[in-house]
């Protein structure tokens, strides 16, 4: 049976608060799929970018288990495509925070084997620790 | 004097706020009143009974009515009282719901106070209306329709048909516009050239009609009835009497340049027909391709010429004529799809747009196809419309629907075609599109719905690569095609920009034409006799471009038919005993309608009333009929009837135009404002002068606010600048002595800006609040105060 | 003729000074040569690499107005007689670009950081930011190909973008679907450009701490679609791009035997190259792989 699912005024507290961390308007989201066909990631991802985009739409919180959120690379090409002119980069930056401020960390930088950690960019050490740990 | 008051109820609108019985007793109590009424719809046939029964049994010689807002009812008062025998200018109208019940449904007490100094305010200034007669001005039957396409087609031929001279200009070489290169017209699949090329050849063929081709537009000044338009006939070297299109000169020029009419996918000579369906048939030679004129070059051409139709010292001829309406049909431009670069129409000559297609199809139909149309065909939806990215807002309306047609067409003529359409929407609104829609899908045309993403093509296999989300089931699809059409958007073209600055049009923010009433006016522009249609107004389909180019036609006709119009008697006039002939006020009216002999006169046929000059006249000669200094003083001292100590009061002066009707949305919307408002109709805010200003605060205004048309829409140019002058004059007086100089503001509005109209009022009213009321020693005198107006 | 040398601040950021030495080696000697001095911030500090993209986290720009704070002081004690910040770093670029604007954008903003760093000078907004390249775009034309002794001729080279440099549109370099700004300055040293719509896709930038698997999936698109155009090497102006372009290509063979490696350089070991300097000033790595003949 397909899924059902219920939408109330209730869900709306999720919308305005991925709202308000991002600054963007996501009802404004016309779901075109340009982001989702754009996304460089898209094909490790479980969910769509549009898809993120619908569920925080209609309040479904059940986006934070999504993979995707982790796996957007903030490369803004959907950024610079949206015909309604939304970031969604920073929609997903807004529902990693959800996530990382309650101290719970996607990664363990320190599990990094010896020979990554030196021979990895200091960039790409630092990114990934604004963006995976709180 | 005989004054007869009538008080609306409408129905419970104002009666269930406004406390109906107290208005109508105020009035009773008010000098000169004879008569109060009140009644549950003054506007129904029983209503205006009563007023023609006052009028006659009552000998009333003004009459008031306090009801809804007049833009509703106005005219249909002014027509009764006019067939009651009295002048339809005695009448006036206290807008007791729009800025009374409605605004202030929560506060009923201060509601009904409003409403009696808003009944009071009209009775102060009907006592000294004065009878004035219609004006009727004349007008002649001669209309300029700029743009041959389908809407100026069809707009010319209503009016010729009606007898009406036309100057049909469009600035290509042949009429027909957009609609000559299409192949087929949804939903009908008429053949698009079939059914125009008649009409086309109609238009010529009409003795009322004086065709004009390859013909610009280079200035156009005057009003209605009398418009005078200056045009460049460019040349075209062949003369079209002469040439009967034998093509000979064709086969011999050497010149090989893309023809635009086939939007550059075949080649033309430099002498040339424009289209095999073009109207003047004639050729025509383009000076830029040819070899050369000057000095001659090649002269082939001439050689061959049997008719000698042929002249090379041909030169731009310049033609003026008079024209008393105007109709615009200038049409639209695709989007340049070089501006949306992730689809790369330059990189691959596999991508093309619609109108590229539309042309394959005419000629693949022809049996002569101009190249491989493939067998994998992918439509692209939304090119240039709908993309903030490009800049562009608005849903193009069409492109959903020649899609449809394209993409059916190409499945059925070959059913082995896969054919894709990638749609964000699909729009199917009108009438038999959705059946239509229907229909391509039944042929096998698959429709999914994405908004494609990128197109990346190869150099070498020539394939192009679509990458776009199936938003329906959330795949993604990347995949090869052999074509790939952009289905572009409308905007306004570069003539349609052209004309609008000339005949100062305003745009709306798609930056179409815009009309000057979306629902009631929909061909009508803020300029007088000035009328637009088809696609310059917005993107539409071809019926809906024909019915609004008969639409405009009658509209013209409308004002010319009977030979004279009328206008409002709101027209500057000059007190000849006031005035000392300085001529100071002659530069101060941007129509130019004042002119100096003895005294300053004012030309009624020219001055359109906007009383930007009154303020320039040192000594008071200058004033408006229907709404003279004498009138302004009284209403402005009837508002502060009812003003107690302590209160404050703040006037807003509010044009006709836009604040006026403003003030309505914001009390049809039941927005609140500030009820210690009063807002005062005028035709514009610069007929608000310094000395009245003074006048307010010297009789106890404590704000004084003025509303404005935006500069970019105001009928009246230079009131913006008008108002800034009044009052920063006013305000420099009034700093002189102590008083606030920003109690006056004023901000300009278009009849949407609901809520900043709403915060300005309030704004000013907390700051007159927050400052107190101006005392009464500050007040006293005021009104004699120098004031200066600075350039 | 040497040109007239004009100093401009200069931020490195971490990478140059660490695992991607060698790129600013050559960088500063290309410089030099057109007559740029890139004179080196004091006491910098690290921008953070990525701009924070919640509206509610102002804490995480610090950093980058820090480094903006310095270009004031150099100006001040007449280092340098330029406010623009010069960048090597597309990442450092982007961030600090981003932050910059986003300060001057909202007074109030600028405002509660300047009072967080009350112990700093106040940033006054007069900063601007750009990415070495587009200094080299606003040499005159011929600058750099006058300097050139060994033209690159026959060298089919494709630059990449990736994201950093052009996106999004307010911080963009140049046309976010079209990029050509390297491309330019490669033909100007006698390179043949290549150029696919790959060359702005993202490489997996910081996912290549988390998904290498991921990030090799993305590199070998770029890198197949460059190859099937012909190029023999991939440019890059970002230290993390060329990172994962080049190092990637390990993870990359895993998943595609047939895969065959190609050499990937930072734009001014090309030029470095190009202006006849030798094997140290063009910072070739030890584990970079180059081909034969550029090593002569
Ligand atoms: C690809 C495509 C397919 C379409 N298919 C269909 C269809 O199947 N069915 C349908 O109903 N509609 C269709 N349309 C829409 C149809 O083309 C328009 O509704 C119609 O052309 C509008 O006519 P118009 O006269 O308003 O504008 P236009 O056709 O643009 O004509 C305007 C004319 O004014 C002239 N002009 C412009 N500026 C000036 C100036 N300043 N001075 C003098 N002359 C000027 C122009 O040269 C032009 O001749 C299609 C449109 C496109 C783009
Ligand atoms: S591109 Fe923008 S509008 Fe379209 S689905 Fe993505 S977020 Fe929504
Ligand atoms: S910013 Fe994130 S969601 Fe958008 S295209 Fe890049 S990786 Fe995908
Ligand atoms: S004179 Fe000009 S138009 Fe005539 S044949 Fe020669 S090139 Fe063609
Ligand atoms: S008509 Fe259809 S294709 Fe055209 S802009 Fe509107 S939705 Fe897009
Ligand atoms: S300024 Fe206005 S009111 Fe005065 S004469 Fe001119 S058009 Fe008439």
């Amino acid at each position: 049976m397909a899924n059902r699912l219920m939408i109330s005024t209730g869900n709306e507290e999720f919308l305005e608060r991925i709202s308000e961390m991002s600054g963007q308007i996501i009802t404004l989201c016309e779901q075109c799929g340009v982001c989702s066909g754009s996304c460089p990631m898209v094909s490790e991802m479980d969910i769509t970018p549009s898809q993120m985009m619908r569920m925080v739409q209609l309040g479904q919180s059940e986006v934070l288990r999504a993979k995707t959120i982790w796996l957007c690379a903030s490369c803004f090409t959907c950024t610079v495509r949206c015909p309604r002119g939304l970031d969604l980069s920073k929609v997903a930056e807004a529902l990693r925070q959800v996530i990382l401020r309650q101290a719970v960390d996607h990664i363990d930088i320190k599990a990094l084997p010896r020979d990554e950690l030196v021979e990895l960019p200091q960039i790409a050490l630092v990114a990934g620790m604004r963006k995976f740990t709180g | 004097m005989r004054i007869g008051v009538y008080v609306c109820h409408c129905g419970g609108n104002i009666s269930d706020t406004v406390d109906v019985q107290a208005v109508a007793s105020f009035a009773e109590n008010q000098p000169d009143v004879v008569l109060v009424r009140d009644y549950s719809h003054m506007c129904s046939e029983v209503g205006q009974k009563m007023i023609w029964d006052g009028i006659t049994d009552h000998k009333l010689d003004r009459v008031v009515i306090a009801a809804c807002s007049p833009q509703f009812h106005e005219n249909t008062f002014m027509a009764t009282v006019e067939k009651a025998g009295l002048s339809p200018y005695v009448l006036e109208i206290a807008n007791i719901r729009e800025q009374c019940a409605w605004p202030h449904f929560d506060l009923p007490e201060a509601a009904t106070e409003k409403a009696k100094d808003l009944v009071g305010m009209s009775i102060a200034k009907a006592r000294l209306d004065e009878a004035l007669a219609k004006r009727t001005m004349p007008i002649g039957k001669r209309v300029l329709v700029v743009g041959g396409g389908i809407a100026g087609i069809q707009a010319s031929l209503d009016l010729a048909d009606a007898g009406f001279k036309v100057y049909l200009v469009e600035k290509e070489p042949t009429i027909g516009g957009k609609m000559a290169k299409l192949s087929r017209t949804f939903p009908t699949e008429d053949c698009a050239a079939c059914i125009l090329s008649p009409k086309m050849a109609d238009v010529p063929a009409n003795p009322n009609i004086e065709l004009l081709t390859f013909t610009e537009i280079e200035e156009i000044t005057g009003y209605l009835g009398n418009y005078e338009v200056t045009v460049v006939k460019k040349p075209r070297y062949v003369d079209t009497e002469k040439c009967t299109a034998c093509g000979k000169c064709t086969e011999v020029c050497p010149v090989v340049v893309p023809n635009e009419y086939e939007e550059g996918l075949t080649s033309r000579k430099a002498i040339y027909l424009p289209s095999p369906i073009a109207v003047p048939h004639s050729f025509i030679l383009d000076d830029q391709a040819c070899l050369g004129l000057f000095p001659m070059a090649c002269e082939r051409c001439s050689e061959v010429c049997e008719p000698n139709a042929i002249n090379y010292d041909d030169t731009p001829e310049r033609v003026k004529f008079t024209v008393d309406t105007i109709i615009v049909a200038t049409g639209f431009d695709i989007f340049d799809a070089r501006g949306k670069k992730v689809y790369g129409i330059e990189h691959s000559r596999n991508v093309i747009t619609a109108l590229d297609m539309e042309r394959l199809i005419v000629h693949a139909s022809e049996g002569k196809p101009l190249r491989p149309i493939g067998k994998r065909i992918a439509f692209i939806q939304c090119v240039g419309s709908r993309d903030e990215q490009v800049g562009n807002e608005h849903c193009s309306r069409i492109c959903c629907m020649y899609a449809t047609k394209l993409s059916q067409l190409l499945k059925r003529s070959d059913p082995s075609r896969d054919v894709y359409v990638f749609y964000t929407d699909l729009r199917a609104y009108g009438k038999g599109f959705e059946e239509y829609y229907k229909r391509a899908q039944r042929t096998g045309v698959k429709f999914i719905r994405g908004r494609v993403a990128e197109v990346n093509s190869s150099s070498s296999d020539g394939k192009v690569t679509l990458k776009v989300e199936d938003t329906l089931t959330r795949q993604i699809i990347e995949a090869d095609f052999d074509l790939v059409v952009l289905s572009v958007g409308l905007l306004p073209g570069e003539g349609t920009k052209q004309i609008a600055r000339i005949l100062k049009l305003a745009e709306s923010p798609d930056g179409f034409l815009q009309e000057a009433h979306p629902k009631f006016r929909p061909v009508d522009t803020l300029a007088d006799g000035v009328f637009i249609c088809g696609c310059a107004q917005g993107p539409k389909d071809i019926p809906d471009t024909v019915a609004q180019a008969s639409a405009a036609s009658s509209r013209a006709i409308r004002l010319m038919n009977k030979g004279e119009y009328d206008i409002a008697p709101v027209i500057a006039f000059v007190h000849d005993d006031l005035c000392n002939g300085c001529g100071e006020c002659i530069g101060h009216c941007p129509f130019g309608a004042l002119v100096l002999t003895q005294t300053a006169s004012v030309n009624e046929a020219v001055c359109r009333g906007c009383g930007s000059c009154i303020s320039s006249c040192p000594t008071d000669a200058l004033d408006l009929h229907c709404y003279t200094n004498e009138q302004l003083l009284a209403v402005v001292r009837a508002s502060m009837d009812s003003k107690q100590e302590g209160e404050i009061r703040i006037l807003v002066f509010a044009d006709d135009q836009t604040t006026y009707r403003l003030a309505d949305n914001v009390g049809t919307g039941k927005l609140s404002y500030s009820s210690q408002t009063r807002i005062i109709r005028v035709p514009s805010g610069a007929r608000v002068t310094p000395k009245l200003m003074l006048q307010a605060f010297e009789l106890g205004a404590d704000g004084i606010f003025i509303g404005e048309s935006e500069e970019k829409s105001s009928p009246y140019p230079h009131s913006v600048a008008t108002i800034k002058k009044n009052v920063a004059a006013v305000r420099d007086a009034l700093s002189k002595r102590n008083i606030e100089p920003e109690r006056i503001r004023y901000a300009e509005f278009v009849t949407v800006m609901l809520g900043a109209f709403v915060n300005q009022l309030n704004g000013l009213c907390d700051f007159a609040r927050s400052c107190g009321p101006i005392s009464a020693d500050q007040r006293r005198g005021l009104a004699h105060d120098q004031v200066e107006l600075k350039q | 003729m040497e040109p007239d040398i004009h100093k401009f601040p200069y931020y490195p950021g971490c990478t140059l000074k660490t695992t991607a030495r060698n790129f600013e080696v050559s960088a500063l000697a290309c410089a030099k040569k057109l007559g740029i001095e890139l004179v080196e911030l004091p006491r910098w500090n690290c921008c953070g690499t990525v701009f924070s993209l919640t509206d509610d986290d102002l804490i995480h720009h610090v950093a980058a107005v820090r480094n903006l704070i310095r270009v004031q002081e150099m100006n001040r004690d007449g280092m340098v007689e330029e406010n623009r910040l010069v960048t090597l770093c597309s990442m450092c670029f982007n961030t600090l670009k981003r932050v910059n604007l986003l300060v001057k954008e909202n007074p109030e903003n600028l405002e509660k950081i300047n009072n967080f760093m009350y112990l700093e000078d106040d940033y006054e907004g007069n900063v601007e930011v750009i990415h070495f390249l587009e200094l080299l775009r606003e040499l005159d034309p011929g600058a750099i190909s006058q300097r050139v002794e060994r033209p690159l001729t026959g060298l089919r080279v494709a630059p990449y973008y990736g994201c950093l440099m052009l996106r999004p549109r307010e911080v963009g370099i140049d046309d976010p679907e079209e990029p050509t700004i390297q491309g330019a300055i490669l033909a100007a040293v006698g390179a043949e450009v290549i150029y696919n719509s790959y060359m702005k896709v993202c490489c997996g930038s910081y996912q290549t701490v988390n998904d290498k698997s991921a990030v090799a999936r993305l590199v070998y698109d770029i890198l197949s679609h460059a190859q099937a155009d012909g190029a023999q090497a991939i440019v890059t102006s970002c230290p993390l791009c060329a990172y994962n372009l080049d190092s990637r290509q390990k993870e990359v063979r895993e998943i595609y035997p047939d895969f065959e490696q190609i050499p990937v350089f930072y734009f001014t070991q090309l030029m470095a190259v190009a202006f006849g300097f030798g094997a140290d000033l063009c910072g070739f790595d030890p584990n970079q792989l180059v081909p034969e003949h550029l090593l002569k």
